[in-house]
């Protein structure tokens, strides 16, 4: 090679066409923003409630942006059973949309989906395997979840979630016991990040809105969350929770049964190997050959299948939302009555 | 025409009381295929989808856009692409009809007839709908029309567009995000806490405006007005009359009980990290 080195040129090394694009694509800025458009929490408010307690889901168009998600257009997904037939048809009833939506337009690129959720209940295995399927075929998706439930408080209940890329990496390789976990530092708050959203509209559409409505000094969702009347949201609130507690404690009891168990198993493992060694001991003193010191084929020896923590983990999760939920709904109806009382004293002159 | 018998020019005023009833979400599709129109197209024009409630309202609650070509003497409708979005769309709400149809623009032009007679063909009486998007006349103008049939004796003339009155209202759920959706950007998403803070104020800000009222009149400084003060009178005679003791006892028990769910919660939590730690670090040795 040393005829190279004379003709090597005193440039600096330039990078093949491939290693280049290779390098763009690793470093892609993290998402931090999702922006929507007013059509399109429209669009997932109305489909939602129509359907509600039913659970619904939609697809959610738009454009990846460095690190910020565009959304600006979605469409429904039709309810289907489970059949094999009608899943083909789901499939075409998506290209067909796509297709249509984009003679007119408007952008095509899937960059999620949304659902809704009944009481805030959405962390499912189910989600999380929608969600790797997504991320194989697209680089970033993010999930919108909305709740129809809580519109009667006031409250618009809109949420844009994504799995953490830890969580991912450890999901696909199937790797759900403790020290994996331990060592990646991974707790159950970690699987999902919440993304906030950023909601913008075109002028045209705010000069129609204005019209069409006119500022009030007070509007329907005051009333609403000036209402004191919670008793039945909390009291399911509370029946959720108290069942998921229930399934939590199982979780842990399974824990302690494999664990127990895996401390009975070691210490058969080490009787035993106690036994092969005196053994070996005595057939050495006999000049024999000494026996293995491991028996695969000792049931003993057989490693016992650790319970994947991630159902555990998705429980925990569902458990603190609920907790959340309530303590927010009790925050605000004590800021109420506090209010409420600090008027009845000065309502006496009033 | 025959001089013996002299018919008369029938005109039909709408007998029947058809009112539409249009939501939001239809407004702001409409603009947004507006503004991604392809650049020749001066104006789009698309289906309405609905219900017609039992009282004889048209109620429009979606709507897509129909890709069309328009000149000067004709007209070009993509209709297959129509019915594709028509079936698509009814897969996931078989009960949503066509009603029909919306165009942008003000007032109705001549293409505008012939589309119309393409709609009543799909569905009978179609309710046009135009949203003004230009503006003219310095204010956003959204109107509905029925075609009525002149017809001279046995013979057709024209169809005639008469306007019915419109009604703009929203779903409760979509009322809530309302002000999100009415400015051009919302950094945020109002958790709880804020918009029960922004609820808070809002009152306060009615209770201010209403002592100040009251005050003005007392003093002379503005002119009573009866029904004003018969409103007034109304809410605060509206507060239960009990005694501070019992409001006192009311209110407290109410608070006690949030501090009990809250403290619950707590526990809960409390005990799902402590649950957490058991599970994971466990250590095999």
């Amino acid at each position: 090679m040393s005829t190279c080195k004379t003709h090597n040129v005193s440039v600096a090394p330039s990078r093949s066409f491939l290693q280049a694009v290779a390098t763009e694509e690793a470093v892609a800025p993290p998402l931090r923003v999702v922006h929507m458009e007013g059509l399109v929490i429209l669009k997932i408010i109305k489909h939602c409630t129509e359907f509600s307690p039913a659970i619904v889901t939609g697809q959610l168009l738009g454009l990846d942006v460095g690190s910020v998600l565009e959304v600006t257009n979605c469409f429904p997904f039709p309810i289907h059973e489970e059949d094999e037939e009608i899943e083909a048809e789901g499939a075409n009833y998506q290209l067909d949309m796509m297709r249509c939506l984009r003679e007119v337009n408007v952008d095509n690129n899937t960059v999620g989906w949304y659902q809704s959720t009944l009481l805030g209940s959405y962390q499912t295995v189910e989600l999380i395997e929608t969600f790797m399927n997504y991320q194989e075929n697209i680089r970033r998706c993010v999930c919108i979840i909305y709740d129809p439930s809580k519109s009667n408080q006031g409250v618009l209940a809109l949420k844009a979630l994504k799995l953490s890329d830890s969580f991912m990496e450890l999901y696909r390789n199937n790797e759900f016991n403790g020290e994996k976990l331990r060592e990646k530092n991974l707790s159950w708050v970690d699987i999902f990040e919440e993304i906030p959203i950023k909601v913008s509209n075109s002028a045209l559409v705010t000069a129609f809105m204005t019209e069409l409505e006119a500022d009030s000094p007070v509007t329907q969702s005051d009333y609403d969350r000036l209402q004191l009347s919670t008793n039945p949201f909390m009291e399911r609130n509370m029946e959720f929770m108290i069942e998921c507690m229930d399934d939590v404690s199982m979780e842990q009891q399974k824990f302690q049964f494999y664990y127990r168990n895996l401390s009975r198993q070691q210490a058969q493992q080490q009787t035993w190997l106690q036994k092969r060694r005196s053994e070996n001991m005595t057939r050495k003193a006999a000049r024999e050959e000494p026996l293995p010191e491991e028996d695969p084929s000792n049931p003993i020896f057989k490693p016992l299948p650790e319970p994947s923590r991630l159902d555990s983990y998705l429980i925990t999760n569902r458990v603190s939302n609920y907790c959340n939920r309530i303590n927010s709904r009790a925050t605000s109806v004590r800021l109420v009555l506090f209010f409420e009382r600090r008027f009845q004293i000065t309502d006496g002159g009033f | 025409m025959a001089s013996a018998d002299r018919t008369v020019l029938q005109f039909f005023p709408l007998s029947t009381s058809l009112s539409a009833k249009v939501h939001p979400l239809v407004i702001f599709n409409i603009c947004d295929c507006f503004v991604r129109r392809p650049d020749q197209a001066e104006r789009v024009i698309g289906t309405l989808l609905g219900s017609v409630l039992p009282d004889g309202t048209v109620d429009v609650r979606n709507s897509y856009v129909v890709p069309h070509n328009e000149s000067s003497d004709q007209v070009a409708l993509d209709i297959d692409y129509h019915h594709n979005m028509l079936s698509s769309h009814q897969k996931v709400n078989p009960k949503e009809v066509i009603v029909g149809w919306f165009s942008t623009g003000f007032g109705v032009t001549g293409g505008s007839a012939l589309i119309h007679d393409f709609y009543s063909r799909e569905v009978a009486n179609p309710v046009h709908l135009t949203v003004d998007t230009g503006f003219t006349n310095g204010e956003a103008s959204i109107k509905a029309f029925v075609s009525v049939n002149l017809s001279l004796g046995d013979q057709q003339l024209a169809a005639q567009f008469q306007e019915i009155p419109l009604d703009l209202r929203m779903v409760e759920a979509e009322r809530i995000g309302f002000d999100v959706l009415k400015t051009t950007s919302v950094d945020k998403l109002p958790t709880d806490m804020e918009g029960m803070e922004a609820t808070m104020e809002r009152l306060l800000a009615l209770i201010d405006d209403t002592y100040k009222y009251v005050d003005d009149v007392v003093e002379g400084r503005v002119a009573a007005d009866n029904t004003i003060g018969r409103f007034i009178s109304e809410s605060v005679s509206a507060i239960p009359k009990i005694s501070p003791s019992a409001f006192d006892k009311l209110v407290n028990d109410s608070l006690q009980d949030q501090l009990l769910l809250l403290y619950l919660s707590s526990i809960t939590r409390t005990q799902l990290s402590l649950a957490e730690k058991l599970n994971t670090a466990a250590q095999i040795l």
